[in-house]
């Protein structure tokens, strides 16, 4: 059974058609990208998982379980944790009140205190910004902050969305590195791209959306090879 | 070139300086207190427009330090003031030939005579006019050139000494009376008072001045490399503040009722500013129906415990219990239709809320057992140990006890796991939801205890007035506690005294400025906005790492 499976799912803001029947899976220990332009319904697809966008029509399972009949904060109880869009770190508090927040949803002590380690092992930055108010940070470390902040929940899919958003080249290529690195430990990941270029590079497997649609579900060096994937999202002629 | 440009934004201020006295003048408020003597025959009226242009010359001078010869910066400062003052005496040159009355209601003879010091010649007035002008904006366009110490001795003397003397009348309530007594006529300071007075002050202000200058390190108000500081250090600072709030209202201030009750509203604000904090400061909801919790506390005492017809004869310690639990339930039961809406719609529906209690509490519909327009009266003072608390002085001590116990609960809070979601929940609803923070149970403690703060100041506000009226209980309150939060500092506890002490205490102080007072009370705020936008006691933003033996400690 797959981890993460999303069958048909319709999802509308208002009267806007956002999500026209999406169905996709995510194995265990795999990294997934989703690829399409803007609007394309990238970041919908995210917010549907994690409830903020309840289905209309359609399911969406973890481990097979139906995660409809949960509301947004307890789907991070269930193993799902987000880096949202532009970050979303919380500015006025610290560094280390932000992971602390990231497990907002556990008690044991000890473990989190190892994950904190963990977090700060992966991002040395974080470890020597921790007293600084996060909205102090650089982009580049604001990113690295919400992702840390992402683990703190211990997830088992963790959905990124844009990680490479505003951010320089040299910063995109070592947050990838992370990306794999968070991935190699043990993490599947969902990663919601504009730049697909990268993220085909480090993902196994991809799905292209437009308007509200897959259009191509294929592995990730297939897509890589295949003309439309080429000169519609990776610039080539 | 260079030079031409520093006399042209002189010339510029000095053109300012007229406008602005010449404002001041036509408002009427220079003839209006012109009764009250300041300093000798010097009166409140000679002050208001003087301060113009001595704080022009202060504050021309303060930009051209630097920028010209030190020995030329008091001559800038008195073209500022002479120039100033020679736009004003426009005012009378032209009040008489033209009659400037039908536009300008206070622009009357007796205002030009009192401009031109009620001098016989109108040459000789304007003579004296411009030359008091240039002088002020000379002495105060010095300071800037002298030496810090002496600079920060003179203005720190003259402002204090000016102060005392505008605020004569409350200095002589207090304990400083036995020791300045002398040096005060009835109202204002005598002439040789306030040059003890000023030489006085300028001494201590200028051994405080040296003393900074050969610490430095006590400029910087938070330590960053010294880590925090030690704890007999922190307790023995809290002891001497716990000791110096006993005292104030019967030693410091003579047990003085008009000053007590100034500090009781006081502090009554300051326990509904510290719950609106938890709710605007902590959580982010912009509530501005505040004052209906302050009113359901207030109507729960005084229906318990009034001795008129309306009242159940309970004591106010039996009612204060059911006051607060009575708030914190409006608080929740508003909180749950709000819960969907953020920022402005949830401060126009919280708005709606607030004037539904003053109209429901006004109305004849509930008038048998609220008492309508007519209120509730007969609300016996709260007893303590047989005790009746029925002076301001003894009822400061029960609200310095709320404060207490508020500001022990907010800063508890804040730090909280509970606190922590409140914070999260302000800097973005979407993410912090997604951290797994339930938003429904989230919001609704914090309106909880927000309203439940509210209606403590409200019970003890019914009990220390002994009535209540539903027209009390109106919008203003609310943007009242709001601006207190806001002048203070968003989110920071001391900034809620630091803002209840400055829109709240100060306004009362000035009673004298009468009708100029609110005047004065808004150019206080914008010139605070514009100086210190984040407020007067800001929440400390981490900019720096902090010191490594107080980081590892995780979410609990």
């Amino acid at each position: 059974m797959a981890l993460l499976e999303l069958h048909n799912v319709h999802a509308y803001y208002g009267n806007i058609h956002a999500l026209k029947g999406i169905s996709l899976t995510v194995e265990e220990g795999e990294i997934v990208t989703l690829i399409g332009a803007n609007g394309a319904g990238k970041t919908t697809t995210l917010r549907v998982i994690t409830m903020l966008l309840p289905p209309r029509e359609g399911q969406v399972l973890l481990h097979g379980e139906d995660l409809s009949q949960y509301r947004t904060h307890e789907i991070v109880l269930k193993g799902i944790s987000m880096v949202p869009e532009g970050r979303g770190v919380f500015a006025r508090l610290t560094v280390l009140e932000n992971l602390e927040l990231g497990a907002y949803t556990r008690n044991d002590k000890q473990a989190i205190a190892e994950d904190l380690e963990r977090v700060f092992t992966l991002f040395p930055r974080l470890k020597e910004r921790q007293g600084q108010a996060a909205g102090t940070l650089s982009g580049g470390e604001q990113q690295m902050l919400a992702i840390g902040r992402a683990l703190m929940s211990r997830p088992k899919i963790l959905l990124l969305d844009e990680p490479s958003m505003g951010l320089a080249p040299i910063l995109v290529e070592s947050i990838f590195d992370i990306i794999q690195e968070i991935n190699r430990q043990g993490t599947t990941i969902l990663l919601v791209e504009q730049n697909a270029l990268m993220a085909l590079q480090i993902a196994h497997r991809g799905y292209v959306l437009r308007t509200g649609e897959i259009v191509l579900a294929d592995t990730a060096e297939n897509l890589r090879n295949n003309e439309m994937v080429q000169k519609t999202y990776l610039g080539m002629e | 070139m260079q030079n031409a440009t520093i006399w042209r934004s002189t010339v510029k201020a000095g053109l300012l300086t007229g406008v602005i006295a010449i404002y001041i003048a036509l408002t009427g408020m220079v003839l209006s207190l012109s009764q009250r003597p300041v300093i000798g025959k010097l009166s409140l009226g000679h002050v208001v427009y003087m301060l113009v242009f001595a704080g022009m010359g202060y504050i021309v001078a303060r930009r051209h330090v630097g920028k010209t010869q030190r020995a030329l910066v008091p001559v800038h400062g008195a073209l500022v003031g002479g120039l100033g003052a020679a736009l004003l005496a426009l005012l009378p040159i032209v009040g008489r030939k033209i009659d400037l009355a039908w536009m300008f209601v206070t622009a009357k003879p007796n205002l030009y005579k009192f401009l031109l010091f009620n001098q016989e010649s109108t040459a000789l007035g304007i003579g004296y006019l411009i030359l008091t002008g240039a002088a002020l904006g000379a002495a105060t366009a010095t300071l800037p050139v002298l030496p810090p110490v002496l600079h920060q001795a003179l203005l720190g003397g003259a402002s204090t000494t000016l102060l005392m003397g505008v605020l004569a009348e409350l200095v002589q309530r207090t304990i400083l009376k036995k020791a300045l007594g002398p040096l005060f006529a009835y109202k204002g300071l005598k002439p040789w008072g306030a040059a003890v007075l000023f030489v006085a002050l300028s001494v201590l202000f200028g051994l405080y001045a040296w003393w900074r200058q050969n610490h430095p390190q006590a400029q910087r108000s938070v330590p960053l490399e010294t880590g925090p500081e030690p704890a007999w250090k922190r307790s023995l600072k809290l002891g001497l503040l716990l000791l110096l709030l006993l005292i104030l209202p019967i030693w410091l201030l003579s047990k003085d009722t008009y000053l007590n009750s100034v500090l009781n509203l006081v502090g009554l604000y300051v326990i509904m500013g510290l719950g609106l904090n938890i709710v605007v400061g902590f959580a982010g909801l912009l509530d501005l129906g505040y004052v209906a919790f302050f009113a359901i506390g207030a109507y729960t005492v005084a229906l318990m415990t009034s001795l008129g017809p309306l009242g159940m004869g309970y004591s106010f310690w039996q009612a204060l219990p059911v006051a607060i639990v009575f708030a914190l339930s409006a608080g929740v039961i508003l909180g749950v239709p709000v819960l969907r809406m953020r920022g402005d719609y949830l401060a126009i529906v919280t708005l709606g809320f607030g004037e539904i209690i003053r109209i429901l509490a006004n109305s004849d519909w509930l008038k048998p057992f609220m008492g309508g327009a007519l209120g509730v009266l007969d609300i016996p003072k709260p007893e303590i140990f047989g005790r009746v608390l029925k002076e301001e002085y003894q009822l400061y001590y029960l609200i310095l006890a709320g404060i207490l116990l508020t500001w022990f609960i907010a800063s508890r809070l804040y730090h909280s796991r509970v606190g922590r979601a409140w914070q999260a929940l302000r800097e973005d609803e979407d993410v912090a939801e997604a951290m797994g923070i339930h938003l429904v149970t989230t919001k609704l403690l914090a309106f909880g205890f927000g309203a439940a703060f509210s209606g403590l100041s409200g019970a003890i506000f019914a009990a220390k007035v002994g009535s209540v009226y539903p027209h009390t209980f109106n919008l203003i309150i609310s943007i009242n506690v709001l601006s207190l939060i806001i002048v203070g500092g968003i989110g920071s506890l001391p900034g809620v005294v630091v803002g209840a002490l400055a829109l709240v205490g100060l306004p009362e102080l000035l009673r004298e400025f009468s009708e100029y007072r609110m005047l004065f009370y808004g150019i206080a705020l914008i010139a605070m906005m514009l100086v210190k936008p984040e407020g007067f006691w800001p929440k400390r933003l981490n900019v720096y790492a902090r010191p490594d033996e107080s980081a590892p400690e995780t979410a609990q």
